[in-house]
Formats: C-alpha cells, structure tokens, sequence
C-alpha cells in the first residue's frame, strides 16, 4: 500500500501547492535547518507549551512535537474541503436539535432508535430545550483525512470539546518567527484572528434576555492539571475573557455568577471545556467538583449559553458516525461532499464476524473512546495483541467500530536524515453561531515513527503548521 | 474587577517568588559566616534555619546543623514548603493559574526560572557550586521582577501581586531582625568586637543590604543605624517602612479603583502609624523584641483581611 505524498506524489516530481515552498527548501543547508528545529523547541519550552499526559509520573508535562516543514493546501482544495465541513456542521446540529425534539429521524427509521436510548452520550435533561439561537454545538473539530489528490474522508467529528487550536496559532505564530522570509514571498492566508471570531461567535449566541453590547463570556476549565489547561488560558488571554473554575461561580439569583474582588458578577455565554458528567453535580455526577451545581436549571430557564450544548456527544458518536451519510442526506436533501470512511458496526452480528475475520488489515476503535486509547491497529500489532484484542471484542461487540487501514497521505518531516514522509491528517476548527465560519488552516497532525498511522499526541504524535495558499 | 481566585493566585504567586529569593539569601549569609573562622559553623547555621522560621521542621529531617543539610533543606526538600524549589513550583502553579492575567514575559520568565532551578537543584549541591548556585536562584528571581516591573500594567493585577511581594518581604525582614536581635541590643560590654562585625554584616547580607548600608551610614556598623535601616529607612527596599509604604499604595489604588475600604486598609494604616514618624530611640525603649513580634502578628493578620475582603476564596 503506497500512501499519497502530498509533497512528491510520484516521488520525484513537486506538487503545485509546495512548489515555492521547494524552491526556498533547495536553497536551505541542512544544518541551519536543524538550528531551526531546535530553536523551535525552545520556544514551546518557553512559553510553557505543554500538555500532561494521562497515567505518566505526577507533574510530567511533555512537548508535543513541533516540525518545521508546513503541511500545505491550495486554495481550491480548501474550498471544497469547507464546502463539505459546511454541510456536515449545518447536518449535526440540525440532527442533534431534532434528537432533543421531535426524533424525525429515528421515526423515518434512518436511524436506529436503540442507538440513541442507549447511548451514554445522549443526556436526556436535554429533551425540549432549544438553546439560545438554535446552536448546539459552536466549535466543532472535524478530522480529516486524504488518501489521493482527491480523496478526502472524514475521519471523525469533534462536537464535545474539541482541543487543538491553540496549537493551530502557536504553530503559525513560531513559524512567522523562524521563517519570516517565506511568509512575505509566499502568500498564506492568516489565522490569528480566530479568538476574536471565537469571542464575536460566542457572543452571537448570547441568551435571548441578554441586552448588554458585550456579553460576558468566560472559558469554564477543570485548572491546571488538565492536560489542555494551556489552551483554555490560552484562549482566555486571546479573547480577553476570564478563565474560571467550578470554584469561582455559583448560582445567584437565577443567574451563574463568578466571584470577584467585587462580590458576584454574572456570565452570559460559558465556553465550557470541561465534559458533560462534571458540568452540574445536581443534574450529572453529584461528586463532579469542576462544574457549578444548579447551571442546569439557568440554562433551561434561558438565562446562561453553555458551549457547547450539554449532550451535544450524541452527534459525535462514534457508532452514531457510521451514520452520518444518512444523516446528512437527511437533512439537507444532498449526498454528502464529504465522505465517511466505511465503517463496521460490530453490534451488527455479520459485522462482528467479518472484524474478527480480518483483525489483521483493520482499525478498531472503542465507540466511546478518544486520543488513541483503547484501539487496535490491525496490521501494526502482533498476532498476540490482535488475540487479547478479539477476546475484548468479543465480550462487549456493541462497545466497537472497525474501519479499513487507511493509508493516510504523507508530507514531509525534517528527520534526522533530513526529509522524510510521515503520514498527516488535518483537523480544521468550525464556529457556528448565526453564520459558520472555518479559519483557513487548522491543526496539521503527524505520526513521527515511520510508518505509524497513528497521529495522537498522546501516542507520539506531533505536529505541523498549516498553510492554505491564497491562490 | 478581578476573579477572587485570580487575585488569590497572583498574591501567591508572588509571596512565593519572593520566598525562594529570601531562602537563598540567608543561606548566603549563613555561608559567609560559617567561612569567617571566627564562629562555629554548627551554631550559624542553626541559627539560619532558626532565622527562616523553619527549626521544628529541621529537626524532624536532621541531626546537625551543618552547610550540606541545612542547603538541602532549604534549597532543595519538596517536603519543606518553603525550600527554594518548593516555592518556585508553588509560585509557578500560582502563575499557570492566572496565566491570563500576566504578560507573556512575566510568565516566561517565572517558567524559565523554574526550568533552570530544576536543573540546577535536580542533586544535592556540591559545596563547592553552592556560591555559583546561590547566585543563579538570585539572578533568576531578578529576571521575573525585571519582566514583571518591566512589562506589566499598572491596574488591580499588579497591586495584588505587589501585595503578595511586600507582604512577604516585611515578614521576611521582620524576623531576621528578631532572630538577632540580641546582637542589635547595645549591651554594656559592647565594644564592636570582630565577632559581632560578622554578625552584623550577616544581617545586612540576608536582605541584601550590606553594600548601601555603607552609603546611607557612611561609618562602622553600628547597632541602631542597621536597626534603624532595616525598619524605618524609607528608601532600602527591604525595610519595613518601604513594604508598608508600598502595601499601603497597592491597597489606597484597589480603593479608589473599586470604591469601598475594608478592614485591611485599617490594619496597614495602623501598622504604618507605628513605623512612620518613629525613631530607633524609641522603639529600643518600648523594647526592639516586643515590636517586631507585634508587627509580624499584625503583618499576619492583614495578609488574611485582605483574602477575606477581597474574596480570594
């Protein structure tokens, strides 16, 4: 299986989109390239860049590996790239306001009932309530993955809490710093203006009640051990807007208010990054100390915006994503521009039996899971793994999806032995408040080992600035 | 208007900056005495753990009182919460926390330090590097004050964290001068022996102050002159006269910015009604102990008014 290489497809001849980027390549040694690379590394080490990772040592913060070479997009292919995103964050919401409300769509049978009912992602306190300006979910990360010139799938959708943009900005940010010359000769369109779009969206979709020119918006996050606790201050900072914690608000007179040096001064919009169970002991898990107890019944009473939506998971699924061309079709009235990756559901019994038949050549992901964890990447693991793996399938089969290996397109990495294709995917971030609007960029992921599929940072991934050229 | 926590979080922040500094700096004073011959080693640094504060803790972790363990403990035992290390990771998680509330310098330059002091203290400090170590943990905590001063606006943000400063710098100082007060006290054998030369420029050593001593007093180390600048000399900035003016200038600002006065601006008006207008004369008669264990109760005190009027928690 030989992967696309965005870079050099036949592997001599460059590509349209990285041809003034090889020119300026060419004229590089090698060893000012390497200078570069580590000075990189001392700006992330700096500015305190880190993400702690899960089940390691107390207070280990690791970098996620930056690489100076740019994963770049044309403008055509961008274009049609938001084309498709369009269509599918216009089709999550309307599918996740119609889950909340009538059920059309399970009544018309395009999608199974059970899989709602059951599904711990679907949070029933949600029934009824239309939050402010319809929107459900406002940021949302959509992965995608290209395996041709023109072959783009979406690899999953992110309507909880996606994470990732803050390093979108810095990537882009460290790269203006190294490379300064290659942004005056080649023209890539910018995306540091995405807080302040955050901050207009968010206030876009402020509560109905809510008169003020500016509505105060705060980012909710669980503190500093959180592993994306960079980006959430980061954020903050960016859309001048506080940073709270469960601890600093409580319910006052109806409204969610957050203790100040001035006594309690009430929120408007709450951009939330903490998980659904922990957002309201009251409603959710009594013993969650990162939420504010009783925020439920604000936001029911149309007195705060929380972004995302509270049960927004249920659009993100992954066994509600094997459904996404229906549900697409189903709202829009069109095929999808976008496609899905073939997907086997293994609650299905044929399904079921076909993984197990072909564990060697496919991916199975836990439904529920996310960063990586908990998957088996069939034709990476050793006949042992896949034998412990079956045994787990087995037991809970509804608890899996199995896709086809992908082979996942490749840029190029500055390795120690100089360029080297290592396979990408690319996450662009949507806001959705009355319009939907994509930055022209998003987070470049890349699988450092040669050969792995896997991009998670959590799993070794690093990654990439992303250009899209404005031609 | 500020988040409580954040306001908390910066006041932190910077007590524990100003901690690390403090910590090395009487182990740099210690070190110098214990190289003069003239003294037994084994009693000045006691007497440096007995000027941070920290005797009960030692005791519980050493027998003896000697270069190696007291530099572990105080620069590098994450069990003892005021070591350098354990400060810097305390003031460091206090900066992560209000992260959005500092310049990007201010922040850098605390992460920065944090990273050197990790590298620097990762073993136990050879004896030989202690000088070279001492120094880097002073330069470090110099460069946050340069980017914080250098950097940061001039509102609420910025009066919190001087609070935080000066708060713990005047009970630092406070009780320097209280552990030796007994060298301060003019005794009818005094003569100005070598001996209590040593001590006295040990003092002025721990607050960094051994140098402008020698411009303000232009002579000999005399009791009451070092006494007399080290609590009321408006100009030395580690004086108890120069925290208060500087604590009372951050709590008249968040006044006049937020409108109402609390508890806190009485206290500090109090506390700089004793210092303000006093001689060294007087405070000796009224007894040099009495007044200093009076002012670090009452530098307490408005430490916690000002997290209850200000709703730090």
């Amino acid at each position: 299986m030989v992967a696309f290489d965005e870079m050099r497809p036949d592997g001599t001849t460059v590509r349209g989109p990285y041809a003034s980027y090889n020119d300026w390549l060419k004229a590089q040694d090698a060893a000012r390239l390497a200078e570069k690379a580590s000075d990189a590394e001392q700006v992330f080490r700096k500015t305190g860049i880190t993400f702690a990772v899960y089940g390691e040592a107390e207070a280990a913060e690791r970098l996620i590996p930056f690489d100076i070479v740019p994963r770049i997009i044309s403008g055509a292919e961008w274009r049609r790239l938001t084309q498709g995103i369009e269509q599918r964050v216009m089709a999550l919401n309307a599918f996740l306001d119609d889950i909340y409300h009538r059920q059309e769509i399970l009544r018309a049978g395009r999608v199974p009932k059970e899989l709602i009912a059951n599904n711990e992602a679907f949070q029933p306190e949600m029934i009824g309530v239309r939050p402010p300006a319809g929107v459900y979910t406002h940021i949302i990360g959509v992965d995608i993955v290209r395996t041709g010139e023109n072959e783009f799938f979406v690899l999953e959708d992110n309507a909880r809490t996606p994470s990732g943009v803050s390093y979108m900005l810095e990537n882009r940010e460290t790269m203006m710093q190294l490379f300064p010359e290659l942004f005056q000769s080649i023209s890539v369109r910018p995306v540091e203006n995405y807080p302040q779009l955050l901050r207009q969206s968010l206030s876009r979709v402020r509560p109905e009640g809510c008169r003020k020119d500016t509505p105060r918006v705060a980012v909710l996050t669980p503190g500093i051990y959180n592993s994306a606790y960079f980006e959430h201050a980061f954020l903050a900072d960016q859309m001048g807007v506080e940073l709270v914690e469960g601890s600093d608000l409580r319910v006052v007179d109806g409204r969610v208010a957050m203790r100040t040096t001035e006594g309690y001064k009430e929120i408007d919009v709450l951009y939330r990054r903490v998980d659904d169970a922990f957002l309201d002991p009251m409603t959710f898990r009594p013993d969650s100390a990162l939420g504010v107890a009783g925020i439920m019944d604000v936001y029911r009473a149309g007195n705060i915006t929380i972004a995302n939506a509270p049960g927004t998971g249920i659009a993100d699924d992954k066994a509600i994503y094997s459904y996404m061309p229906e549900i697409i079709e189903f709202y829009t009235g069109r095929k999808p521009l976008l496609g899905n990756i073939p997907t086997w559901r293994c609650a299905e019994k044929d399904s079921l039996a076909y993984v197990l038949e072909h564990l060697d050549e496919l991916v199975v992901k836990e439904v529920h899971g996310s960063g990586g964890y908990g998957m088996l990447v069939g034709p990476a693991a050793s006949k042992r793994e896949r034998e412990a793996f079956a045994e787990k399938l087995a037991a809970r089969p509804g608890n899996y999806i199995a896709q086809p290996t992908l082979s996942l397109s490749t840029c190029p990495v500055l390795s120690g032995a100089g360029l080297a294709p290592r396979h990408v995917d690319l996450r662009p971030f949507v806001l959705v408040s009355d319009k939907i609007q994509i930055v022209p960029g998003g987070l470049t992921r890349v699988a450092l080992k040669e050969g792995s599929l896997v991009v998670n940072s959590s799993q070794g991934g690093g990654t990439k600035d992303t250009w899209v050229l404005d031609d | 208007m500020l988040l409580g926590r954040t306001a908390n979080g910066l006041y932190w922040m910077n007590r524990y900056i100003e901690r690390a500094e403090n910590m090395a700096r009487l182990v740099d004073a210690g070190l110098r005495l214990s190289l003069t011959r003239t003294t037994t080693p084994a009693e000045e640094w006691a007497s440096v753990i007995v000027s941070a504060g920290l005797q009960a803790d030692f005791q519980t972790r050493h027998d003896e009182a000697t270069v190696e363990t007291v530099s572990e403990f105080l620069l590098r035992d994450l069990t003892n919460p005021s070591s350098v290390m354990a400060s810097i990771e305390t003031a460091r998680n206090n900066g992560r926390m209000v992260r959005t509330a500092l310049t990007r310098e201010t922040w850098e330059s605390l992460n920065e330090a944090w990273m050197a002091m990790k590298r620097m203290l990762a073993r136990p400090v050879d004896g030989r590097e202690l000088p070279k170590v001492l120094g880097a943990i002073k330069r470090e905590t110099a460069l946050i004050r340069g980017a914080f001063y250098g950097t940061m606006l001039r509102n609420e943000i910025f009066d919190f964290a001087q609070l935080g400063t000066f708060v713990e710098r005047a009970d630092n100082t406070a009780r320097i001068i209280d552990v030796k007060y007994y060298v301060l006290l003019p005794s009818l054998s005094w003569v100005g022996s070598t001996l209590d030369n040593y001590q006295w420029e040990s003092i002025l050593r721990s607050v960094a102050a051994h140098r402008s001593y020698g411009w303000v007093y232009e002579g000999d180390y005399k009791p009451t002159n070092i006494a007399d600048f080290l609590i009321l000399n408006n100009r030395m900035p580690r004086s108890l006269a120069f925290c208060y003016r500087n604590i009372a200038e951050s709590l008249n600002f968040l006044a006049a910015e937020y409108g109402p006065r609390h508890g806190c601006h009485d206290i500090v008006e109090t506390t700089l009604g004793k210092i303000k207008g006093n001689t060294i004369e007087r405070i000796f008669d009224i007894g040099l102990h009495e007044f200093l264990s009076d002012f670090i109760v009452e530098n307490n005190r408005l430490g916690n008014e000002i997290a209850r009027d200000y709703r730090f928690y």
